[in-house]
């Protein structure tokens, strides 16, 4: 499927840039606080782009929960780089997971309906999947600061639950 | 004997007065219920008190709810001696259980 190819091109970005920066240096602390962020901001994102569209209830409240819940967690993101006196920095990761984004929303805007819907949950299921792995194998472990590591860590914790909240709204759309 | 049957009643009746309906605190604190695991009484009320700036729920499949917003409490009196396993509808990977006895 399209919505599954662009995940995965995504990942393919996110690994790729992985297995580079592994070989080479691993992303620095304000590099990985902007890789953050821009997770949250994305689905936020797709998650109003969703609101506007969809009219099925199970779709709105969780597109609702995503905005509510990333949203929370970028108060804390930029609390946090305040405090540490950090300065977010862009990077070829936020790059390639905005231009996925983008691409994705571009596509979900031709639909409607139930296929909206369907694309919409699919896309967040495997998004969610793409940033824990990324969060999980390259962030977390090279993340230097300990409340940078901390915070990240809570933000593996929320974003497993919108995985398998996602996975069940799926579900339920079939 | 049949005249010690009212002190039998009394006793019943004193000792079920004094099975005093507990409050027991459920911290949710980066993702975690804590205590994962409660042991409580029918009539006991259990305060989740949410230290996390997200919203959760104390959901059983098919059962109850209970919302509870972010850095705030939400509180439920147990009605029903059950085991029950409830998660967080918002978070599912959040699992807590409640061990509900007769007082």
């Amino acid at each position: 499927m399209l919505i599954r190819s662009t995940a995965t091109l995504a990942a393919l970005f996110l690994f790729g840039a992985a297995s580079q920066v592994q070989a080479a240096d691993k992303p620095t602390d304000p590099e990985i606080a902007h890789i953050a962020y821009t997770a949250g901001v994305l689905d936020v994102e797709a998650a109003k782009q969703a609101l506007k569209k969809s009219k099925n209830k199970e779709v709105i409240d969780f597109a609702k929960d995503m905005v509510r819940d990333h949203e929370a967690v970028n108060v804390q993101a930029l609390d946090l780089v305040k405090k540490l006196k950090v300065t977010p920095e862009d990077n070829a990761t936020s790059k390639a997971l905005t231009k996925a984004a983008a691409e994705e929303r571009a596509k979900l805007a031709k639909l409607k309906g139930a296929a909206f819907d369907k694309a919409y949950v699919d896309n967040e299921v495997a998004y969610h999947k793409q940033v824990n792995g990324a969060l999980e194998t390259l962030l977390i472990p090279s993340a230097s600061n300990a409340e940078l590591k901390g915070l990240l860590e809570t933000g593996l914790k929320i974003f497993q639950g919108h995985e398998q909240h996602a996975e069940h709204v799926a579900g339920m759309l079939k | 004997m049949p005249q010690r049957y009212p002190w039998i009643a009394l006793a019943l009746a004193i000792g079920a007065g004094q099975a005093q309906a507990d409050t027991i605190q459920v911290t949710i604190d980066k993702l975690v219920f804590s205590p994962a695991v409660v042991d409580a009484k029918v009539g006991d009320t259990i305060v989740w008190v949410n230290k996390d700036a997200f919203a959760h729920t104390a959901t059983i499949k098919g059962g109850w709810e209970v919302m509870i917003p972010p850095k705030k409490s939400a509180s439920l009196t147990l009605k029903t001696a059950e085991t029950a396993d409830y998660f967080c509808r918002f978070h599912p990977n959040m699992k807590g259980r409640l061990v509900v006895v007769s007082p």
